[in-house]
């Protein structure tokens, strides 16, 4: 085996190739995957990348199996990571929602393209953004975070990582082909100057470990296979040991911490950024790709006067309800840009307090062109 | 307002178009630390047909990396000239292989052919016909170092070639300075 | 009157068993808890470090073992338990991963992974429970129901061919075969035992009695009744092609040590990685 290996410096890299960086900077050793456009770079460069670093990249039989894979790795202490594109998605789903129940850490990757069903296999969209949320049957709640460029694409998988050991909870990265598919400078920090969130491990002997008994902050500590603890972890409703318990009390309990271990930390979540928001007429909330081609409307919009601000979601989910609200009270409208027919624009008029909530629409296959946010800016000022 | 040169190559695949892209915008991006942005024409489509590289280099973030109206084509083949030179900006900079293209000549439109393709067959490989076109490229256009492109070259290319692909890219470097009103 | 005898003696295995979540769900007659047993008797016999030992189920009745052995235990979705189990072993190839579920959770939901587990040659040891139905869910059709079967989803007898377990495995690769009923309950955990040490993708078949269901719908209403069937219609054909041991409805089964060959596996011996080895 190599030296670990380990990239520091500048590079012109595309965001799939920046993300595979993260990952491996990250700490990530386990990758499983399926070829899918135009996510398939990553795994390729994960297949070159982790056997330089002592770790395994593996590709699987479909979706369904990567997914499976990469909480099984989780549980044999290692970080593991997938990454695919909408059909991918939909296949991960049911792996999604148990890695949700049984909180395990692991980063799933989509670069949207346009759907549904096979859609446009090369082209970008954001049609995912909803199911990313809400797409495994039952309660719970997710992290999804939505970078603009490759180096967000290098930063926030790193980020991702840590918030899925911090929160026990898959991570997904929200990008789409158009981010995916552009190269630009990377900066890469040495590996040393990242601050990496180990797993929360416990620290009682085996026989007192209760595997879901959550600290403080909701989240319980995770042992992993082959330590000692010979713990139980199961997809059905279960208690602090990690047996099945079938009550309604049980359900109760266990889907609120589920859910509240995300919503109750949202402070220590969300990331946003925000451009001229105070006292704005109209703010232009958006995300990925989308927030970065609004950045070119929002500055034709000033460059006529306009009192425009932009609100990009760097974090999607949790949903930052409070800060729109913030907003909500000061702006007279919301213009939302996204590459579908209206999914995070729902989330933005629920918490926009009656003020108006202007969808910009884009079916999918390349970018808004900054023209049209412009005019939907002009006619929302008015 | 910032300084946007909107950059596309095309030809057919395996000219080596797309890493001749990817070299202005590493050039640019890294050794030159402007703003640059690079996309490849991605589909299926693109196999054995035209392939296009589409390179934003500014003085400021490139917030919108597409291209409608490119301010330099460099075309190495009919096909792709004649598909993409009617979005070209009115002012745009043509740079074509004069070989393999024949350009509509235009008033006011400014045109310049190279003999990349015969230059790279002196060097006995037409595989290093992409970096003639870089020298080319960046005698005509000034919008990147040819230090920085070169420095983008030798990072980029099989370590066997790259003394070939520099030499080439003197080469079309050279022709440039010759034959273009170097900027 | 009658006197009712509490024992207040520990069962041998007890001590390996999550006995704080006993009573099981399993119905009388059923013989998962028999295959169960022969696995802990395989198991203890091997001397295999038990903190090292992780079990992987998918979802059924079968599923629920994960439940009650008091190993690191993983109940996850269904057909999935060999992919994740895939992830813990490359993750940590120290661990000993056994996949213990069900025909229908692993042949029909999880049979892309059966083959591809068994193709990639994954070191594991999967303990496959087939009674021939669905028996979770009430008794349906399963990839294994005989032909002519007749199950709740087939009342008028199942038209289709079924999975020849043994024969799909050894075509994908499978380096150790084994099947017995669990009228042969030695002979299972001598077969589990001699799995547990092969290096590779092993298999054990273990046909086992679902009374409440297909026994009582196929004209073997008691769990006896189907461990007589088994006890008396088996025939042991060690080596055999495995071709030849399917499963005809009340037919002939063919128990026995099937396939065991040597094939590099994965992960290989040198630690993580995709380092293959023999």
């Amino acid at each position: 085996m190599s030296q670990p290996r380990h990239l520091a410096g500048e590079f012109f890299l595309s965001g799939d190739e920046a993300c595979a960086e993260g990952a491996i900077n990250a700490g990530c050793r386990f990758f499983a995957g399926y070829p899918i456009t135009p996510a398939t770079e990553i795994a390729e460069r994960m297949s070159e990348r982790l056997p330089e670093v002592g770790g395994t990249y593996i590709q699987m039989e479909d979706e369904l199996a990567s997914m499976a894979a990469v909480l099984g790795a989780s549980w044999g202490g290692v970080k593991a990571m997938t990454a695919t594109s909408g059909p991918g998605f939909s296949l991960m789903m049911e792996n999604i929602g148990l890695g949700a129940m049984t909180e395990t850490p692991c980063v799933v990757v989509d670069i949207q393209r346009a759907g549904p069903s096979t859609g446009l296999p090369t082209l970008t969209g954001q049609g995912d953004m909803l199911q990313a949320r809400w797409g495994s049957h039952g309660c719970y709640s997710i992290i999804a975070l939505s970078p603009d460029s490759p180096q967000e694409l290098y930063d926030l998988t790193i980020k991702a990582f840590n918030l899925s050991e911090q929160f026990r909870v898959p991570v997904l990265i929200m990008s789409e082909a158009a981010t995916g598919h552009m190269y630009e400078r990377v900066v890469i920090k040495s590996v040393e100057e990242l601050e990496l969130l180990p797993r929360r491990k416990p620290n009682v002997p085996p026989e007192e470990y209760l595997p879901y008994q959550p600290d403080d902050d909701l989240v319980p500590a995770m042992a992993s296979a082959g330590e000692g603890y010979g713990f139980h972890t199961t997809g059905l409703t279960h208690d602090e040991r990690g047996y099945p318990a079938m009550s309604v009390e049980a359900q109760d309990r266990l889907i609120r911490r589920l859910v509240d271990k995300i919503e109750k930390n949202k402070d220590a979540i969300i990331e946003l950024e925000e451009d001229g928001t105070e006292n704005a007429e109209v703010i232009v909330c958006s995300y990925g790709i989308s927030a970065r081609i609004s950045q070119m409307a929002v500055q034709m919009a000033r460059d006529e006067g306009m009192k425009v601000g932009i609100l990009r979601l760097i974090t999607v989910w949790p949903f930052p309800d409070e800060r729109i609200r913030g907003l909500a009270q000061t702006a007279r409208a919301f213009v939302v840009p996204e590459i579908n027919y209206g999914q995070i624009v729902r989330e933005v008029e629920r918490c926009a307090g009656g003020k108006r909530t202007v969808l910009v629409p884009h079916m999918g296959g390349t970018v808004h062109n900054p023209h049209t946010i412009f005019e939907a800016i002009r006619q929302a000022v008015k | 307002m910032a300084e946007r040169h909107e950059i596309r190559l095309c030809g057919f695949g395996g000219q080596g178009v797309i890493l001749a892209g990817h070299i202005i915008g590493q050039a640019a991006a890294i050794y030159e630390h402007k703003h640059a942005t690079f996309i490849q024409d991605y589909g299926p489509e693109a196999r054995g047909g035209s392939t296009r590289a589409d390179v934003v280099v500014s003085d400021e973030r490139v917030t919108y990396p597409y291209i409608e109206t490119p301010t330099v084509l460099l075309a190495m083949s009919q096909p792709a000239y004649d598909k993409y030179h009617p979005q070209n900006h009115r002012d745009a900079l043509v740079i074509i292989d004069a070989e393999l293209v024949k350009p509509i000549v235009e008033a006011g439109k400014k045109v310049i052919s190279v003999p990349a393709r015969r230059i790279a067959e002196e060097l006995g490989r037409t595989a290093v016909a992409n970096s003639v076109m870089l020298g080319f490229f960046t005698a005509a256009t000034g919008i990147v170092s040819p230090d920085a492109i070169k420095k983008a070259i030798a990072a980029s290319v099989p370590k066997n070639t790259i003394e070939l692909n520099l030499k080439a890219f003197d080469r079309g470097y050279a022709y440039g300075l010759e034959h273009s009103e170097a900027r | 009157m009658t006197k009712v005898i509490v024992s207040n003696q520990k069962h041998p295995l007890d001590t390996y068993l999550r006995t704080d979540r006993l009573p099981h769900i399993w119905c009388p007659g059923c013989g998962i808890g028999a295959v169960l047993h022969a696995f802990l008797r395989a198991l203890l016999d091997s001397g295999v470090d038990l903190k090292k030992v992780a079990l992987v189920s998918g979802i059924g009745c079968t599923g629920r073992v994960a439940g009650y052995v008091r190993l690191d235990s993983f109940h996850t979705t269904h057909g999935r338990a060999l992919p994740f189990a895939t992830g813990l072993k490359i993750a940590n190839p120290e661990l000993k991963l056994v996949v213990f579920s069900g025909d229908g959770d692993l042949i029909a939901i999880g049979g892309n992974h059966f083959i591809h587990a068994a193709r990639r040659n994954i070191d594991m040891t999967v303990i496959c429970v087939n009674n021939f139905n669905y028996g979770m869910t009430g008794g349906q059709l399963g990839p294994t129901t005989p032909l002519t079967g007749r199950t709740t989803t087939t009342m008028r007898g199942n038209i289709e061919e079924p999975f020849n377990i043994p024969y799909l495995a050894a075509a994908a690769g499978a380096v150790y075969i084994a099947r017995w009923t669990t009228a042969h309950i030695h002979s299972l955990e001598h077969s589990i035992g001699e799995a547990l040490a092969k290096k590779g993708f092993s298999l054990v078949e273990a046909i086992s009695p679902c009374p409440t269901y297909y026994g009582r719908m196929n004209k073997q209403p008691t769990g006896l009744d189907q461990i007589r069937y088994f006890r008396y219609n088996s025939i042991v054909r060690h080596g055999i092609d495995p071709r030849l041991v399917g499963i005809e409805a009340n037919g002939q089964i063919v128990v026995g040590k099937f396939v065991d060959i040597e094939r590099p596996y994965i992960p290989g011996a040198t630690g993580s990685g995709n380092g293959r080895t023999t």
